[in-house]
């Protein structure tokens, strides 16, 4: 088993968000969660990070190895299992360049390193171009490039992607969803979080639904973009 | 004219003690967003080990089992007590401030306070209650320049810690350990998610922070060689307000407003009353303040505090 999240429950105060939830991701797929706001896509992503604490029961495990006994930084630096947070989140005072630098901050390979931050500036010109500018100056389409690239170098086993779609112009938009298949082909397994339902299924392999904290539904993309509840709920 | 000059050097001189303690409370506040109040402690902490390094080296040196020319004395009592000192921040932290990360602030700022006094009370009871004197290291020699007279003692006080403000500049800009720094002042929510081990960086930033604060209470030491454990209060709250003036985390902005703090001080006894130095003094400052609410470079808070 590559990536198996079982029984996952978290809560916010009194509140539930997750109410026990299963899946797992095989290595190499493209798996989509889609649901609407506030049903749990992002909890779910920053229970993997070890970001928000899981209630007791919850199992996760990468290739075997028990995620809850690992802190946040070094899922990213020891298991390779990136985030790329709602919002980019990027370091808006730092240049684009230290941006990719600080995201091999615990990384020891520096042929490697270079190699990927030459990849990186590669598949995106873009930073290319303005790797010396503060990243707060860029534009919201280049700060998510910016953002996938520096989870590319953090760790690029599993790549979790939360709302990548959000802000973006449509055109924008597909063209980041092909890098990400390009990554995909390359060997970077991705989990993406949607509200854009039909965006996310053309480009996973399968999906869930997820609705008030709880997976309802599962299938391949195709199946699922046929469904009728998912018609009429998420792609109207 | 010479009297003017006179007060200059002064001010550099009590400007550069702010300055480098304003810079540890500046750094903490950030990076971690909280104010660690037992800084100046931490300064008095520095000063007391600079007075135990600088006996033990002093007392190698004259015995003979190691004779060291004073220049070096002085240099390694400085770098040796930093390190030393660098330690406690680190204590602090790690006792006093990580298990309160996600605590309300207040918590954390009140874990300051009392940190501060235990420091205090704990070096009375080891130390007792009298005063210590810090050893002679710096033999001094007034030069007369123009009429205004500049003793060693002040040079190498403004020098060392323009060369530390500027060692730290360069860190901050040029290593890693800075950018994480940096990236953490920004928004530190997302930093763990780039694979950087921020309590590694928290300690780092304390330990950095007292540093600073420790060479500060050996310059202290040796302009005004007489310790006591209260010794830091008055000096961290000065610099404390310094941090705050020249805007969050600014490293820069800490020094200026280290040095001003200084001039305004000394230049307001020059005119009136030196009772009334600092009623004078803080009024200015609070005015300034009142009109530059962020602090010279400080800028609105911009992250979100969770993920």
């Amino acid at each position: 088993m590559f990536l198996s999240i079982e029984n996952l429950r978290v809560s916010y105060g009194n509140i539930r968000a997750l109410h026990g939830i299963n899946f797992n991701i095989e290595e190499g797929e493209r798996v989509c969660i889609i649901g609407a706001n506030g049903a749990g896509k992002s909890t779910t992503l920053r229970a993997i990070s070890r970001m928000v604490p899981v209630e007791p029961g919850t199992k996760m495990t990468y290739k075997g190895k028990d995620l809850l006994k690992y802190p946040p930084d070094k899922v990213v630096s020891e298991l390779g299992i990136s985030h790329v947070p709602e919002g980019r989140r990027i370091f808006g005072n730092l240049t684009v360049m230290e941006n990719l630098l600080l995201s091999a901050f615990a990384r020891k390979d520096k042929k490697q390193v270079e190699q990927d931050i030459e990849r990186v500036l590669e598949i995106f010109p873009r930073l290319d171009e303005r790797k010396t500018q503060k990243a707060g100056t860029l534009s919201g389409g280049e700060q998510q490039m910016l953002a996938i690239g520096r989870a590319f170098i953090s760790g690029k086993r599993i790549m979790l992607l939360d709302e990548p779609s959000m802000g973006l112009a449509p055109l924008l938009m597909l063209n980041v969803f092909e890098t990400l298949k390009e990554l995909n082909r390359e060997g970077t397994t991705i989990l993406l979080v949607e509200q854009n339902a039909r965006l996310a299924l053309q480009f996973a392999h399968r999906g869930y639904v997820l609705e008030n904290g709880n997976l309802v539904l599962e299938g391949s993309s195709k199946e699922l973009l046929e469904n009728k509840d998912v018609k009429r709920a998420y792609l109207g | 004219m010479t009297f003017f000059f006179q007060n200059v050097v002064n001010a550099l001189q009590w400007g550069s003690f702010y300055a480098l303690i304003a810079l540890g409370y500046s750094m903490v506040y950030g990076i971690l967003m909280l104010f660690n109040f037992a800084h100046g402690d931490i300064f008095m902490v520095g000063a007391y080990i600079g007075c135990g390094v600088a006996t033990v080296i002093i007392t190698l040196s004259s015995s003979g089992v190691i004779v060291l020319p004073h220049w070096l004395i002085l240099v390694l009592t400085i770098l040796i007590s930093m390190f030393l000192t660098s330690f406690v921040g680190m204590l602090v932290e790690r006792i006093g401030y990580r298990p309160l990360r996600d605590a309300p602030r207040a918590s954390a700022a009140i874990t300051g306070l009392m940190i501060g006094i235990i420091l205090e009370t704990g070096n009375l009871l080891l130390l007792g209650a009298q005063r210590i004197k810090f050893p002679s290291l710096v033999h001094s020699t007034t030069y007369n320049i123009g009429g205004v007279f500049v003793t060693n003692k002040k040079i190498m006080i403004v020098v060392v810690s323009i060369g530390l403000m500027l060692a730290l500049d360069q860190f901050v800009r040029r290593t890693k350990y800075g950018m994480a720094m940096r990236a953490m002042a920004f928004d530190y929510v997302v930093v763990p998610l780039m694979g950087v081990p921020i309590n590694t960086i928290a300690s780092m930033t304390f330990a950095i922070g007292s540093a600073l604060a420790a060479a500060a209470g050996i310059l202290f030491g040796i302009a005004y060689p007489v310790l006591d454990p209260y010794m830091g209060i008055i000096v961290g709250w000065k610099a404390f307000v310094a941090a705050i003036l020249g805007g969050r985390g600014s490293i820069l902005g800490a020094t200026l407003a280290g040095f001003l703090m200084g001039f305004i001080e000394i230049f307001v006894a020059m005119v009136f009353p030196s009772t009334l130095r600092d009623l004078i003094a803080y009024s200015i400052i609070l005015l300034i303040l009142v009109f530059r609410p962020h602090g010279f470079f400080g800028e609105p808070y911009s992250a979100r505090l969770r993920l």
